[in-house]
């Protein structure tokens, strides 16, 4: 069975956690104890019904605040798929951790309150899911209750968001008129809305197909550690160990080795469960090559025909998330990408994003907490990369500040603008 | 296509892989549990036909089950570890702390010096556990490389953020990580992969009958750490265990699963969490793990 992976995002208070209580509730997946539980705390609190928020925000603070600040991760199946499902914050100052939960998905849900429609909050997440490249987007117009399930707000709203959306690099959105309190379109059809033809989320996320989504033609493979067995029976083994990023490896392959150039041939490939004769991006393996080459980690293999590119000047989209210091043009932070680290500096803001309207502001020499912008990043030894639309794993990176230790931004790379 | 199992696999194996690399001092918390049996058998695959480059650690409350600690040290010979053990004991003689006393007396909570003292003076940098997030909401939040400050403290509200397959392990002298690589399994998971990779596991883990009590509506064993108080009746049950932990705190439950696939159908049937079927300790506060955590505790 196939697992999906999804994030649900949107501004605070439009019903992200009561919709992912609703799912878990509605398809059985929560336990008697952890009902029990929420019921005494929404009792005990004096609300008037159980408060199905309750499930996912899960510290301390977040119950007293009665919002969410940092991603809940939960799991639940049906017989047709499992999910793992990351809740993620709506308040600004916490974008750092939606981020976290939407980074990885394969689809993310973005709530919009009926009564509101899109709001700053709406448009900034949806920019991130789709600087992101989340491939798949569930557009949910949420409390319908409170607009007496009328069809003409929900078509309001979706020509609002879809006049933001338009300039937006979306693959696949969907529209869903839903209540997650009330449940109407979650889980089973709402008699309350015969005017809506679509399907419920649940029935949604069973079917979205998702195979598609990897890259599988151009080979990539990081080397992230090196297998030497010091044992006697096995002293001549020598491994390559990492996760496919692109493409696929098959024993007999051709390879190249970055940054050596040098190429050998696939003699093997070791799997968690024994040889294979080949592996798909995702798989976790270790390749063995004809020839002793002097590779290490931070090295990348890939088909002597298809490179990735290669350089010590690259452009990028850079999300900061520091909320103690803005990016500085020309500090040096380290640069994680792949399974290799390097130093580097950013020598110039293209230009900034305006989330509102999506203009892009020049003459622009810092990025602040939340802010995104392109920057011209320079860095002290070549990467091997490929465009952030192409592949996720070789086109992202992160910035670490090297004296607090912090993970200050979150990189996309992109082509240089001809 | 790829299985769920398949991938959760793979991002293990990733995981524990990457800490092998980029840390100086890793070990492995390893109770004799399913899920740190998993763990480890994940381990031994990550690094195979090479040993797995780090030695596994169990904190021991001196209170634990006879048959989880035999297997224990089974389960590291066989799988060619370096077993280092942290006695909450030895803490206790050592004056680092009191022994807990009373009628309910655990010493659950007196790990957490253990462990910590434990780090330090094997100046360990990196401490993988085998939580997972379906167990518990403090649990939910954490990532997967956890952050822990020169006194072993988790800071919920200053979780560093954790994109794609990215891992941050930068830290100052003194403090440490812990890392939790299969964050992202269910207990349905840890069974499946049980049985289909033929994994060997205490025997209490399937049903047998053993002499229990009613304590807050759980089924306590009788050991030399736990007896009855006056009105705990002792009666004979064919039990099973869903959790092991320290016997002071760990309840059985009802069970005739005696096969892998038993205990499958039952726990896919569950109508309760592993936890909240089984841990006492969980039921102290709203918040106990969260603030169990806080100050070091796994
Ligand atoms: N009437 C109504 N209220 C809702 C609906 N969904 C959520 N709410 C309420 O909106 C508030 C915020 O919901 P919550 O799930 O915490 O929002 P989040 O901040 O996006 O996670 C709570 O009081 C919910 O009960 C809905 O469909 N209808
Ligand atoms: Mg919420």
């Amino acid at each position: 069975m196939e697992r999906l992976h999804f994030a649900t995002v949107g501004s605070v208070d439009d019903g992200k956690s009561t919709l992912i209580g609703r799912l878990l509730y509605d398809s059985k997946s929560i336990f008697e104890d952890q009902l029990e539980h929420i019921e005494a705390v929404s009792k005990r609190r004096g609300d008037d019904y159980v408060d199905l928020s309750l499930l996912t925000d899960g510290l301390r603070a977040e119950r007293e605040q009665g919002i969410t600040i940092d991603v809940a991760y939960r799991y639940f199946a049906t017989p047709k798929r499992s999910f793992i499902i990351a809740d993620c914050p709506g308040h600004i100052q916490y974008t750092r951790n939606m981020i976290t939960g939407a980074s990885n998905a394969d689809l993310a849900i973005v709530l919009v309150d009926a009564r509101t429609g899109v709001v700053e909050q709406t448009r900034r997440h949806s920019l991130l899911v789709s600087l992101l490249g989340v491939p798949h987007l569930v557009i949910c117009v949420n409390k319908m209750d409170l607009v007496e399930y009328d069809s003409a707000v929900f078509n309001r709203i979706r020509e609002e968001f879809e006049g933001f959306a338009s300039r937006l690099d979306l693959r696949d959105v969907t529209f869903l008129p839903i209540s997650a309190l009330a449940g109407d379109n979650v889980v089973s059809r709402s008699a309350n809305m015969p005017w809506f033809e679509g399907p419920t989320l649940l029935h949604h996320l069973e079917n979205i197909y998702t195979a598609s989504d990897d890259n599988r033609i151009d080979t990539r493979f990081p080397v992230q550690y090196v297998i030497r067995p010091q044992r006697a029976d096995t002293l001549d083994y020598r491994g390559y160990a990492g996760r496919v990023a692109g493409g696929m490896l098959r024993v007999g392959d051709d390879i190249m080795v970055l940054p050596s150039g040098l190429t050998s041939t696939i003699t093997g490939i070791d799997s968690p469960d024994g040889p294979v004769e080949q592996a798909e991006p995702g798989q976790a393996v270790t390749v063995l090559l004809k020839d002793d080459l002097s590779i290490t980690r931070g090295d990348m293999l890939c088909r002597p025909n298809n490179r990735p590119r290669t350089s010590q000047e690259l452009e990028a989209m850079l999300c900061w998330m520091d909320d103690a210091a803005p990016l500085q043009l020309d500090k040096i932070y380290t640069v994680k990408h792949t399974t290799k680290l390097a130093r580097g500096k950013v020598s110039n803001v293209l230009y900034r994003l305006d989330i509102s309207n999506l203009h892009r502001e020049t003459e622009i020499n810092e990025l602040k907490f939340n802010e995104i912008g392109r920057v011209t990043l320079h860095t002290t030894s070549p990467l091997f990369f490929d465009d952030y639309h192409q592949n996720r794993t070789t086109g992202s990176f992160i910035l670490v500040d090297e004296s607090s230790g912090q993970t200050v931004a979150a990189g996309m790379l992109l082509s240089p603008r001809s | 296509m790829k299985s769920a199992l398949r991938s959760l696999i793979d991002e293990s194996v990733t995981i524990i892989r990457e800490v092998a690399a980029e840390f100086e001092r890793p070990a492995m918390l390893f109770s004799g549990g399913k899920d740190s049996v998993v763990m480890l058998h994940l381990a031994a695959r990550a690094f195979s036909p090479a040993r797995v480059p780090f030695p596994v650690m169990h904190i021991d409350t001196g209170h634990n089950f006879a048959e989880v600690i035999e297997f224990r040290d089974r389960a590291a010979r066989d799988l060619d570890v370096q077993l280092i053990v942290g006695s909450v004991q030895a803490s206790i003689d050592a004056g680092r702390m009191q022994d807990a006393t009373g009628p309910r007396a655990s010493r659950n909570p007196l790990q957490t010096v253990t462990l910590l003292d434990s780090i330090k003076e094997h100046k360990f940098d990196a401490v993988f556990g085998g939580a997972r997030r379906d167990e518990e909401r403090a649990r939910a939040k954490e990532r997967v490389y956890s952050h822990r400050d020169a006194f072993g403290q988790w800071d919920p509200k200053t979780q560093r953020p954790e994109l794609w397959g990215i891992y941050n392990g930068r830290h100052k002298a003194g403090e440490h990580f812990r890392i939790f690589p299969i964050s992202n399994w269910t207990e349905l998971d840890i069974w499946q992969f049980v049985a289909d990779y033929n994994i060997d596991l205490p025997s209490i883990y399937y049903a047998h009958r053993r002499q229990v009590f009613r304590r807050d509506n759980m089924w306590m064993a009788v050991s030399p750490f736990l007896q009855p108080e006056p009105g705990e009746t002792v009666t004979e049950e064919l039990v099973r265990f869903r959790t092991v932990g320290d016997a002071t705190c760990t309840a059985a439950i009802e069970s005739s699963a005696t096969t892998i696939q038993q205990v499958i159908a039952e726990t896919a049937a569950a109508r309760i969490t592993e936890r909240g079927a089984t841990r006492a300790d969980d039921r102290i506060s709203e918040a106990g793990m969260e603030d169990r955590k806080r100050t070091g505790y796994f």
